[in-house]
């Protein structure tokens, strides 16, 4: 009997639990990972874990014993560096188009897979907004600074400034302090009353909540202790600096994140660490014609099923829901990728315990969800896209003048998202500046959306050498 | 309330049918199923070619264009304000374009080819080895022939089309975008307008200028039109130094432009944009309004290049956007009255060329509406002619989605 195959995209929670569900139900499962290790973003570690590495992570056991099931596991092919950089549609599945080796090296392994299933748990990046200064060197996403914590034990600066929104602001302030860093201050957008709708109407709401999750309470425990103030209602809205940030400005912002005017004051700071949320890995899911919703993820079923055929989905590319959901979820795609059995205890039990967090994505949502009014801390010449440096004066020129509020047509002619990074930092704050992300194309509603940022054919820059040594399809 | 003119489709050839028809004074309303300048003109190059034409009537057409691109970039920056007020470049480049044969049986038919064109009036120029290494210094050096054509240019597409609407709009135009045609309105054979998605529009003419989607969209209106969409794939790199200074193109795609088979080819087109990256092409599918990528198509167009350019073979490529040429049999644009319906005006079928030729198409098709003596003879491109109306309209294959939602990548 031929084995079913199911091929795993991301190896984070999501993924390690698809695969390990994936065959435990029997099949035969490649583990795919672009990084070096597994683990993903959230357990991020050096490259030889620490004996202490347990302190630095929350969940530290259950990744070892997913590393270790995965690792060991006889019908589990786990290939780290493996960069899948196309995918493509065929009549009856997909083909994954996979470089495998260092990426910056010349002459990869090309590796091609067609398999049965593929459960995709590429998880997420964060999204940051811009604000006036936010190219300075010490300017860095969260996530960055986070990883940098977490992999090298490195801090990102002596007085640290954490802006943006979420709780994820929370570990990664608490990561920062473990590097020895000294975190002045923890700036949360949402205003007291947004958390409130999110999370409840006490004041320990947001910790209840986050209690919850499994992972947060412990944060706030840590911030409070060295003694780290929590500001609500607060955003860094610039940066400045002679060649790296030295000073932000912080303001007070009302409910639509607009900064009240004469709330500003300036803190002096050496790195500031950003994140406003997070935004989905996208291209494989738009690539496989998965749908997708209307606040940009995957739509699955309850088998974590998208509406591709033969394509699973699992983790934050779902919905933003932390470790504990995407284990859960990774464990049900795994499982049904791999055409487990329907009344099997385990998944009734993973799936219980994805339903249980659902409602987090939407809480999350009402409570730090992004506010159009944040638009009126950019300035003219505020960079909204880095790669091909165009301002948010010359986007908003370049929409007036044309009279276009296609996305499409003002990215052409601006270029604000064409360089490198295809648009994955700016993609929807430009939508956002020229009106262009529910206003375009009403012909389209019941399409997916016209132009879409996370449309990228090749999910990754590939070296055309590499392309044209590409081997023969077999036919 | 009745306008004089509907032009459907708001990419460059609508563009410049919708100016050229304003500017004459007339009433128009341009409608456009997704945003201005977001389908065919989105997805190429740019290219304002002389060197791919056989002697014939598209020729005629393209050297008009050549002549008339510079006056018309000069009047859209005069009336707009160019770069003064925040209109985006139009980057209209003469650079020229440099043809090469990389094998020996390509080098005698490109010669033969030049020939005709420079017994046509086309100025291109035989250059050998070391001329077309001191045009192109990081050519392959291993060419067998190559022809130098001064007259090709290059322009960003969607500015150029952004420009000739906003023109349009200052002659009293109107543009309404996310509407879409789903039938005729009819006064017994006539057609009087279009129904849409928006309502209705009534208008004493339609202009068809929907690129690919013709056929599809004359067909809602009654009418056969055997437009195709013929698609084509380009790769663009990462920023890098400025060493591809011209258009450059292999031998092949000579051949490629006057073939008519369905199945894949490739030929290359190297060239830099003002931004810095290289854009490679092209390819040429007839799949319908297929979107899938396939990476085979992908990996023949990287091969391609980097016989042209072996640097290339280091650089990177970020992205990959496809799109569908409007595609007609005899390979000739259809501009002007439809005899088997009035009211009924078309500009369409350019195939590749629609970026060069657009603007012309627009200025021929009102030339034609107001009775005014044509730049260039329009017999050739009349939707009367036998190609046209032998040719089986089209029908999308079984598996194709029947409303094609060109929901495809971005260009350069």
């Amino acid at each position: 009997m031929t084995r079913r195959t199911v091929v795993v995209v991301g190896a984070g929670p999501a993924g390690l639990s698809a695969a390990r569900a994936a065959a435990r139900a029997g099949a035969e499962v490649t583990l795919l990972d672009a990084s070096d290790q597994v683990g993903g973003q959230f357990w991020r570690h050096a490259s030889r874990p620490a004996h202490d590495e347990h302190r630095y992570h929350h969940g530290w056991s259950t990744f070892t014993a997913l590393r270790d099931v995965v690792a060991s596991h006889p019908r589990v092919t786990l290939l780290t560096s493996a960069q899948v950089w196309a995918l493509e549609r065929l009549d009856d599945g997909v083909r994954l188009r996979v470089l495998v080796g260092p990426a910056d090296a010349s002459g990869r392994e090309h590796l091609t897979l067609t398999p049965d299933a593929l459960v995709l748990a590429t998880g997420a990046h964060d999204r940051t907004l811009p604000f006036p200064g936010w190219q300075l060197p010490g300017v860095t996403t969260a996530g960055a600074a986070q990883a940098l914590a977490k992999a090298e034990r490195v801090a990102v600066g002596d007085r640290v400034v954490v802006a943006g929104a979420g709780p994820f602001l929370l570990p990664v302030a608490t990561s920062l302090l473990r590097t020895g860093a000294r975190v002045l201050s923890v700036h949360e957008a949402a205003t007291p009353a947004s958390l409130a709708r999110g999370w409840g109407s006490r004041p320990a709401g947001l910790l209840g909540a986050a209690h919850k999750t499994g992972e947060l309470g412990g944060y706030v425990g840590t911030l409070a202790r060295h003694r780290v103030a929590y500001r609500l209602g607060e955003a860094v809205v610039a940066a400045r600096g002679d060649g790296r940030v030295e000073e932000v400005t912080v303001a007070r912002v009302d409910a639509r994140w607009a900064p009240v005017p004469g709330t500003e004051r300036t803190v002096a700071a050496d790195a500031v660490c950003v994140s406003h949320g997070f935004t989905p890995r996208l291209e494989l899911a738009v690539a496989a014609a998965c749908a997708i919703s209307p606040d940009r993820f995957v739509v699955v079923d309850d088998g974590q099923g998208t509406s591709a055929p033969g394509v699973w989905a699992a983790g934050e590319l779902t919905g933003i829901g932390g470790a504990e959901a995407a284990l859960a979820e990774g464990w049900v795609a795994g499982h049904h990728a791999a055409s487990g059995a329907v009344d099997d205890p385990a998944v009734a039990r993973a799936a219980r315990r994805r339903d249980r967090s659902a409602d987090f994505a939407r809480r999350l949502e009402a409570a730090h969800g992004i506010r159009g009014g944040w638009t009126a801390w950019l300035r003219d010449d505020t960079l909204v896209c880095r790669c091909e440096e165009v301002d948010a004066g010359t986007l908003r020129a370049a929409a007036c003048a044309t009279g276009s509020a296609d996305l499409r047509s003002v990215r052409l002619t601006s270029r604000a998202g064409l360089g490198p990074c295809q648009a994955r930092v700016c993609g929807r704050t430009v939508a956002e500046l020229v009106g262009a992300d529910a206003a375009s194309s009403p012909g389209d509603a019941t399409e997916a959306p016209p132009a879409v940022p996370d449309r990228r054919p090749l999910v990754v820059p590939v070296r055309l050498g590499d392309l044209a040594a590409l081997p023969d399809d077999p036919t | 309330m009745t306008v004089d003119v509907v032009v459907v489709g708001a990419g460059i050839v609508g563009a410049a049918c919708a100016r050229a028809l304003a500017r004459r004074g007339l009433a128009v309303t341009v409608l456009d199923r997704r945003g201005a300048a977001s389908g065919t003109t989105a997805h190429g190059e740019g290219n304002l070619l002389v060197s791919d034409k056989e002697p014939g009537p598209e020729l005629l057409l393209a050297q008009h264009a050549a002549r008339r691109w510079p006056s018309l970039v000069a009047e859209l920056d005069d009336e707009l304000g160019g770069a003064r007020h925040g209109f985006p470049p139009l980057e209209y480049d003469p650079k020229g374009g440099l043809v090469a044969a990389t094998t020996t049986a390509g080098a005698q038919p490109l010669r033969d080819f030049a020939a005709r064109q420079r017994g046509a009036g086309v100025d291109a120029r035989e250059v050998d080895v070391a001329q077309a290494l001191e045009l192109e210094p990081a050519l392959n050096p291993g060419l067998t022939a190559a022809v130098w054509y001064p007259e090709d240019a290059q322009v960003q597409p969607v500015a150029a089309a952004e420009a000739l609407l906003a023109s349009a709009r200052h002659a009293g135009a109107t543009v309404r975008t996310g509407v879409e045609v789903v039938g005729a309105l009819r006064d017994g054979d006539r057609l009087v307008g279009v129904r849409t998605s928006g309502g209705d529009v009534p208008a004493a003419a339609v202009v068809l200028a929907a690129g690919p989607w013709s056929g599809v969209v004359a067909a809602r209106l009654g009418v056969a039109l055997p437009v195709r969409p013929r698609r084509g794939m380009v790769l663009v790199t990462t920023r890098m130094p400025h060493v591809v200074r011209h258009k450059v193109y292999d031998g092949d795609y000579v051949g490629a432009t006057q073939s008519g088979d369905a199945s894949l080819q490739t030929s290359s087109v190297v060239e830099s944009t003002a931004a810095g990256t290289v854009l490679i092409g092209s390819s040429r599918e007839q799949v319908g309004f297929d979107e899938r990528l396939r990476v085979a198509v992908l990996r023949e167009m990287a091969a391609r290049a980097i016989r042209l350019f072996p640097f290339l073979a280091d650089a990177s490529a970020m992205r990959a956007y496809l799109g569908f040429r409007p595609y007609v049999p005899d390979h000739l644009p259809i501009v002007g009255p439809d005899p088997r319906t009035p009211g009924l005006w078309v500009a369409t079928g350019h195939e590749g060329a629609g970026i060069g030729l657009g603007p012309v198409s627009g200025e021929l098709l009102a030339d034609l509406y107001t009775g005014a003596e044509p730049a260039v003879d329009p017999a050739p491109f009349r939707v009367d002619r036998p190609a046209v109306l032998a040719a089986a309209p089209w029908a999308p294959p079984p598996s194709d989605t029947p409303a094609p939602t060109g929901t495809i990548e971005e260009a350069s």
